[in-house]
């Protein structure tokens, strides 16, 4: 397997940001509560994740080891602004209803994590390779635990009827506790397919 | 403010729209400190200390820099700055004038420059228009909503470590699910009014 091809496996997999490692919880609760929210965030966060790792690794010799945490937020911050702007001029219906859950992509600890761990050590193409597969893998997750949210409070995906009209819907996963319960469920299932391959120590 | 503002005021923040279980800011020092009463009190503490202080600096900052000089579209860097800065200063403060609370809150403290919920305050308050002390007192309660929140989950948590579930739900699914039950909880709160 080449380089590229694993570090596709590695965001889309087995280092998923957001259902591996844990980081992000913020956005992936808040913003799952229909599939169209969960891949402009999705999409929102990856332009952000590239475009960041992609500076981040292209100024790692000039940045003092010292500030280098906040050079790496304002870094971050510049873009979040400009994708803010960019989605209120192109898709204002998107831009509302995520409300302030795009500036908050500032604090995103996926983004920051990613720079710290691996465009300030790495060259300029495969940092910004880094930031497309760990944003596909947090769109990826976004989308398994919103289209379960969706189908079972509204019946629909990307707000089109799939399910049967005679289906009953369940209101409660469109708020926030079916947020936290699909998503522990769903981290459920990773960490059962993960355990399956090891050795189970004796009862 | 009246006092019947103020415990409206009071009452949305803490219960009905609460920080963590409603309105989903500050989720992962929500997860990720809630295991023991104790580490849980010490970071519902600097987040209430941080969010208040952090809510006077950014109102002053959005008030005197960015509107008289119209570079609003500044908000989200300007705001990011100003909060790790001064959670920066209070660590280097606390560290020098009381070392105890220094100690106390210790590594929580650098941790809260990336919990959105600060951020978050920053930007509803900015959105809203609202007054200086208004931002002020809302942070705070906010702050104390966050804490609440943090304390009745880590006291779940404490039990929790005794109860049997699959294996598969060992850590964070576990704890998200408990989460989930409790938001329920509090979605009971919700129409809550006392002067209608």
């Amino acid at each position: 397997m080449t380089q590229t091809m694993r570090q596709f496996k590695n965001g889309l997999i087995d280092q998923n940001p957001t259902l591996v490692l844990l980081l992000g919880m913020c956005p992936t609760l808040a913003t799952s509560t229909s599939m169209t929210n969960a891949v402009g965030m999705g999409l929102a966060a990856t332009a952000v994740l590239i475009c960041s790792n992609f500076a981040v690794s292209a100024l790692r010799k000039l940045i003092p080891e010292k500030i280098r945490i906040a050079a790496f937020v304002v870094i971050i911050a510049g873009f979040v602004t400009a994708v803010d702007y960019l989605l209120q001029a192109f898709v204002p219906a998107l831009s509302e209803s995520l409300g302030m859950f795009i500036p908050l992509i500032v604090v995103n600890c996926i983004i920051l994590a990613r720079a710290e761990a691996f465009a300030s050590k790495n060259g300029v193409m495969r940092s910004a390779l880094d930031g497309l597969t760990m944003g596909m893998g947090f769109t990826l997750a976004l989308m398994t635990v919103s289209a379960i949210r969706e189908l079972l409070s509204a019946g629909s995906l990307f707000g089109f009827r799939v399910l049967p009209e005679a289906f009953p819907s369940i209101g409660i996963m469109a708020q926030p506790p079916g947020g936290f319960i699909v998503l522990g469920v769903v981290i459920a299932v990773m960490q059962a397919i993960r355990n399956r391959g090891k050795a189970r120590p004796a009862a | 403010m009246t006092w019947q503002g103020l415990i409206t005021m009071s009452l949305g923040a803490i219960l009905i729209e609460n920080f963590v279980l409603v309105r989903f800011l500050g989720i992962c020092p929500f997860l990720g400190v809630s295991k023991k009463m104790d580490t849980a009190m010490g970071m519902g503490m600097a987040v209430i200390f941080v969010m208040t202080a952090a809510s006077a600096a950014t109102w002053a900052v959005d008030a005197y820099l960015l509107k008289p000089f119209g570079i609003e579209y500044m908000e989200t860097v300007a705001f990011i700055l100003v909060i790790a800065a001064l959670v920066q200063i209070v660590e280097m403060f606390l560290q020098k004038a009381v070392p105890a609370l220094y100690k106390a809150l210790g590594i929580y403290l650098p941790l809260i420059t990336t919990n959105c919920a600060v951020l978050g305050v920053a930007i509803i308050n900015s959105d809203l228009g609202s007054g200086f002390l208004e931002s002020v007192l809302f942070s705070f309660l906010s702050g104390v909503g966050f804490t609440f929140a943090l304390l009745l989950f880590a006291a779940i948590r404490q039990r929790l470590e005794f109860a049997e579930y699959p294996d598969a739900f060992e850590g964070f699914p576990i704890a998200l699910v408990t989460a989930g039950l409790l938001a329920m909880c509090f979605m009971g709160f919700s129409g809550l009014e006392i002067f209608p």
